[in-house]
């Protein structure tokens, strides 16, 4: 289905009778080419670079609830490349550039808004490290600029400057960051594969992995069996509930994430601000709303909610970066299970049995990272070789020393 | 969340930090043959379940005692605490 002016005009006529589901809801074949686990994000966006630009037609996204119902609809949609790492933002650039094109590609309004993402600094220190991350970005392609403390004044006076313990100094600017409709994102690649002939079967969990003489034929699902030639698990949060159906025990441990919306408000924010000191970021939504979030719950979870010493820590931070946040009331909060891996940086690989490929690890960065990896999965899935921007993305990393730690922290999940 | 402290009763879970899977006690020997592959699976691998889990917890804004603390994941339910024992501690 698209849609047009004219197709407003004629359902505003006629009752809004003649709209009509974006993608069919077909049963399962007995046999596919390839199986991706997990319709959220990362899985959609993988069968449609799959149908898309790697002409594979026989694919089918098997996911246990409905579409969307996981991460890729509880996000805060910041997207940026912003890293550091020459493992890490080779990969997130190439996500934003897949972003600047997206809405085009897919033909489908994600409200993709390159508002600016702004990271604020508070010491001397903390600039350098801004300054020299952003000089990699630079030379990644991307684009980055240190801003000082009248610079952000301009842009933000409403600020507290003078926090006694963490005055703001200035910050990293990045003007092609910014946010998009994350449900807009899964409905545009659901549709795009759709239309290309993928199979997407909701209220289908995979229950457990078809493998024979070591080699994975596919999957036992609540719809019964489903062989492949190849399967893809990109289910996010439940990352280590299903590969451990496969035996396989990660380096990943899985965390809530907490994220809040207050009211709508008239526009007052019109770009994204990340606290230094304290963890709080912080956008306003097209309907109005402050959208704002924080740390970790701090302790393993699947629990889909988080407790309120978080709540309080993040309106905290709030409080101590734009006092006037103090006057909104808060409208819902709610959580999601993040699958936390143990350098702080995603996994897109082969895993040890065959026919059985891992895109998981995202942490509380992966709708930023959608299309890329959904991409660099298909890539890998459908041509057996890693995309060039995601080869270090190894699942054997941390055996081989080859870790992507952003910050430095070493194997604890819950600080990165 | 409250941890029942075996000494000093609940407590609750913000005076402790939380540092992850209580198999992180049981450290490998770093002489024996094959220790690079055994301390591989010792600080990386996680068996993450959705469940019951035994977990380390310390009790840093209080008796500064290390807690293994049994929780589950599904529900944030404390079903038991007790000071972990032996040379660890
Ligand atoms: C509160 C919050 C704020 C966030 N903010 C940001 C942000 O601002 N910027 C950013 O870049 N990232 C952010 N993230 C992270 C981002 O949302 C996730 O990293 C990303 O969405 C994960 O990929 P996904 O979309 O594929 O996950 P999901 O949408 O969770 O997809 C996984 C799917 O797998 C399905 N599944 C699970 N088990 C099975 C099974 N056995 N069989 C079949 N299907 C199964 C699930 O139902 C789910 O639909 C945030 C996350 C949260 C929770």
């Amino acid at each position: 289905m698209s849609y047009s002016g004219f197709r407003i005009l004629r359902e505003a006529l006629r009752g809004h009778r003649g709209w009509r589901p974006l993608w069919r809801d077909p049963e399962p074949q007995s046999e596919y080419d390839i199986i991706i686990v997990g319709g959220g994000g990362h899985g959609l966006a993988t069968a449609y670079y799959l149908a898309k630009v790697f002409g594979q037609a026989r694919v089918a996204v098997l996911e246990k609830g409905w579409l969307g119902s996981g991460n890729i609809g509880r996000n805060t949609t910041i997207i940026r490349s912003n890293y550091l790492l020459p493992g890490n933002q080779p990969f997130y650039e190439f996500s934003m550039k897949l972003w600047e094109g997206l809405e085009q590609d897919f033909n489908l309004n994600a409200m993709v808004s390159q508002r600016g993402v702004l990271n604020l600094y508070h010491s001397d220190g903390q600039r350098d490290a801004y300054r020299r991350r952003g000089n990699a970005m630079i030379l990644s392609g991307a684009d980055a600029e240190l801003l000082d403390r009248d610079q952000v004044r301009a842009m933000y006076p409403f600020l507290n400057f003078d926090n006694a313990r963490f005055p703001i100094r200035g910050g990293l600017l990045q003007r092609r960051g910014g946010t998009a409709r994350h449900d807009g994102v899964a409905w545009g690649y659901a549709r795009g594969a759709d239309r290309r002939g993928v199979d997407i079967i909701q209220n289908c969990e995979v229950t457990g992995f078809v493998i024979e003489n070591g080699v994975c034929r596919g999957v036992e699902t609540s719809r019964g069996t489903i062989r492949a030639r190849k399967t893809g698990v990109a289910v996010a949060g439940s990352t280590g509930r299903v590969m451990a159906k496969a035996g396989m025990r990660l380096p990943i441990e899985s965390f809530v994430l907490q994220a809040f919306v207050t009211e709508g408000l008239k526009p007052c924010l019109d770009g994204v601000i990340t606290f230094g000191a304290g963890h709080f970021y912080v956008s306003q939504s097209d309907k109005g709303g402050l959208v704002f979030g924080g740390d970790l719950d701090a302790y393993n979870s699947y629990a889909q909610r988080g407790n309120l010493p978080v709540m309080e820590d993040v309106a905290e931070g709030g409080m101590a970066l734009m006092p006037m946040i103090g006057r909104a009331r808060l409208l819902r909060s709610w959580g999601g299970i993040m699958d936390m891996s143990m350098d702080g940086s995603p996994i897109i690989d082969r895993t040890p049995v065959e026919g059985l490929y891992l895109n998981a690890g995202w942490c509380y960065g992966g709708f930023k990272a959608t299309p890329a990896s959904g991409y660099c999965f298909a890539h890998l899935l459908a041509k057996d070789a890693p995309h060039e921007t995601a080869t270090a993305f190894r699942l054997d990393r941390f055996e081989t020393g080859h870790v992507i730690d952003e910050k430095g922290v070493g194997a604890q999940p819950n600080l990165h | 969340m409250l941890i029942p402290h075996p000494l000093l009763g609940p407590r609750d879970a913000q005076e402790f930090t939380y540092l992850g899977d209580a198999r992180l006690i049981d450290r490998p020997d770093g002489m024996a043959e094959g220790a690079g592959a055994a301390f591989h699976d010792y600080l990386y691998l996680r068996d993450n379940p959705a469940g019951p889990h035994r977990e380390l917890w310390y009790h840093e804004h209080g008796d500064r005692s290390w807690l293994v603390v049994t929780r589950d994941t599904t529900t944030h339910e404390i079903l038991g605490a007790e000071l972990v024992k032996g040379p660890g501690r």
